[in-house]
């Protein structure tokens, strides 16, 4: 079944990715649910791990990546400390943005990723313009802009794709489509042939993939990072997967049949997806159980740890405004 | 010293600031050919198109693009052509711009200019002509700069392309080709006003091009035998209390004159701080637009403006 130039140390190091964003979206769960210490909605990736960590292991540390509010698991995937990402969702002082900006505003710039942002789509033009930067300064970065499928019918999909093409900018186009537009289903609500469809249409190379095949994912975002390093023209990846869960960790998600999320689930889950490849290319069973054990025991260990940490000084909500009329000296 | 206009006072701060710092690009609309108002005449062919960026008709997109360039380490001049499309880049300026260093804990910074020529001019109707400056003074993480000089517009250029912080600036289209003095050395302090004329009989503030037509109210009060002090905030955000609390303390009365609309307007914000501080001897006033739309025909549009006769009127009412 597995080829025979099969990379085991690829694949397993994919897998580790996904049992470690897996095990971060199920203890930030725990932490809303069992110890009630995330206040506000956080979204899970469970079920879309695959495109995480396929893409991101094509990027460089040095490039630069910008995430939705679903971006735990691109977040740790570009290299940011699981501890500091969950002392944000906690809102800690430890947190990656100090626990300012919270699961939906999520950024570490020390391993370039530029934000997850808390509006459907803006990050398209804003990634589009990180790209554009990278061109003036004449480097050899480049970006990745990941979003929904719900982001394709807002207008800076169109805009940012339009001036990503015109400008010829370094710039990876993710479309990762788990079929729901928050808590209605995106096929009822989109015209045409979709986001693959509409990319074409600006005349930029567009790829579609199985996003729950972890190597297929890594494939073709390998192929095409290295495109876009080498040609400074934008491409698109329309990652097809499926959300596990509801729209916030809250949602029950009594909009769609049970049997149908399980079916999915059950014959189409990344990870186990994944550990089938292995399994055939000949790890051995408890090696990878001990992958998922040492990422649940990672995970765990992190939200320990954020659990006991501070919160933040009251009087650091007037620093990082703004150096002009700061809020420390006007706000009232 | 020299006599430049209104718009070419901007323009060769934005040239200078070019020449001196690589990472200052400017991106916009027909930039190329100089600007709608030719507030970028030259400066393609002195820097070169990729640094003077024509732009699709795409307002989100140079918003947003021109943040992300400036996450990145660069420091963009954003031209909005009007401020009334701006409002097509509201959530890109406002939940994004505004509000990304402090998100973000400070890990981020938007160095931008976001120029948005505003007011009413000639018959330019509802959506060429607004004046949305208390807007944006709304808006924590913005600075918000309304020069209505030559000077100003020089020494303010100059600063919001040095600031680390992004900037709306509110030029006004009537006057670009106003001439004034410039001396280039001049230094500027962001959130102090310009007391344009001193007197000690009533206070006027006002910003923009109101301020002009303020300072015109003001010498035909003087001809009267009335001290009108009048202050041109020059920024709203961050505003010069002190000199506006000080001088209406010192004559006792305030007037505040803006061109946009008075409801809910700056000059209440104004009006309230100082009555918070200051005892006055007479009730204060604003005076703005009345809360209706810019109409097209231009007796019509004469409704809504705010004149030098108007101010003049409500100073001499005040100090009745």
């Amino acid at each position: 079944m597995t080829q025979p130039n099969y990379d085991r140390t690829r694949g397993l190091a994919l897998l580790t990715m996904m049992e470690r964003i897996r095990a971060f979206e199920r203890q930030a769960e725990l932490a809303a649910t069992r110890d009630q210490l995330v206040l506000g909605a956080i979204h899970l990736s469970i079920g879309q791990e695959a495109c995480a960590a396929g893409i991101i292991a094509a990027l460089r540390r040095d490039d630069l990546l910008l995430s939705t509010h679903r971006g735990h698991g691109h977040t740790l995937a570009k290299g940011a400390d699981p501890t500091a990402m969950m002392e944000e969702l906690l809102g800690r002082a430890g947190g990656c943005c100090g626990g300012k900006g919270g699961s939906m505003h999520i950024a570490d710039f020390g391993v370039g990723m530029l934000g997850a942002n808390g509006v459907v789509s803006a990050n398209i033009p804003i990634g589009a313009g990180a790209a554009h930067g990278i061109k003036l300064l004449g480097d050899d970065r480049i970006v990745v802009d990941i979003f929904g499928d719900g982001a394709i019918n807002r207008g800076p999909f169109l805009e940012g794709l339009n001036w990503a093409a015109v400008f010829g900018l370094p710039v990876l186009f993710v479309c990762e489509d788990n079929e729901w537009s928050a808590t209605t289903r995106t096929s009822d609500m989109t015209a045409g042939e979709g986001a693959a469809a509409r990319a074409k249409s600006f005349g930029i190379r567009t790829e579609v993939v199985d996003g729950n095949d972890v190597e297929a994912v890594a494939d073709i975002a390998r192929d095409l990072v290295a495109a876009i390093r080498r040609d400074r023209q934008p491409a698109f990846l329309h990652a097809r997967t499926f959300r596990q869960g509801g729209h916030t960790y809250f949602d029950p998600a009594t909009y769609r049949a049970k049997e149908e999320a399980a079916a999915r689930i059950a014959s189409d889950d990344p990870i186990a997806r994944q550990r089938e490849i292995l399994l055939g290319a000949g790890v051995a069973e408890a090696d990878l159980d001990r992958i998922a054990s040492d990422a649940w025991a990672e995970m765990e260990a992190a939200l320990a740890a954020a659990a006991a940490a501070p919160f933040p000084e009251d009087g650091s909500v007037f620093a990082d405004v703004q150096d002009i009329g700061s809020p420390e000296l006007e706000a009232y | 010293m020299g006599v430049m206009t209104y718009g070419g006072a901007a323009l060769e701060a934005l040239r200078q600031a070019m020449a001196a710092d690589p990472t200052v690009w400017c991106v916009g609309e027909d930039l190329g050919r100089g600007g709608v108002f030719g507030q970028y005449k030259g400066l393609r062919e002195e820097f070169g198109p990729d640094r003077v960026s024509d732009a699709p008709i795409s307002e989100a997109a140079i918003m947003a693009a021109a943040f992300g360039a400036a996450m990145v380490g660069t420091r963009p001049v954003v031209e909005m052509r009007f401020a009334d499309f701006a409002l097509c880049a509201t959530d890109e300026l406002i939940n994004q711009i505004a509000k990304a260093r402090f998100m973000f804990g400070g890990q981020s910074r938007a160095p931008m200019v976001i120029r948005k020529p505003m007011g009413m001019w000639r018959s330019s109707a509802a959506q060429h002509s607004q004046s949305l400056e208390s807007w944006y003074a709304h808006i924590p993480g913005l600075v918000v700069a309304v020069p209505s000089t030559a000077q100003d517009n020089f020494s303010m250029m100059k600063a919001a392309i040095e600031a680390d912080d992004p900037v709306v600036y509110l030029e006004h289209k009537n006057i670009w080709a106003n001439e004034g003095e410039v001396d280039q050395a001049a230094p500027y302090q962001w959130g102090t006003a310009r007391v344009r004329l001193k007197g000690g009989d009533v206070t006027i503030v006002s910003w923009s091009d109101c301020a002009n037509r303020a300072e015109q109210a003001g010498r035909t009060l003087a001809a009267e035998g009335i001290g009108a002090e009048v202050i041109d905030l020059r920024s709203l955000w961050p505003w010069d209390r002190t000199a506006v609390i000080e001088s209406a303390a010192r004559t006792g009365r305030l007037l505040v004159a803006h061109e946009s609309v008075a409801v809910g307007g700056f000059g209440a914000e104004v009006v309230a701080t100082v009555v918070q501080e200051a005892d006055l001897k007479a009730r204060p006033r604003r005076i703005g637009a009345p809360r209706a739309l810019i109409p097209y025909a231009p007796n019509l549009e004469d409704q809504l403006r705010v004149t030098a006769d108007m101010i003049a009127d409500a100073a001499r009412e005040l100090c009745a």
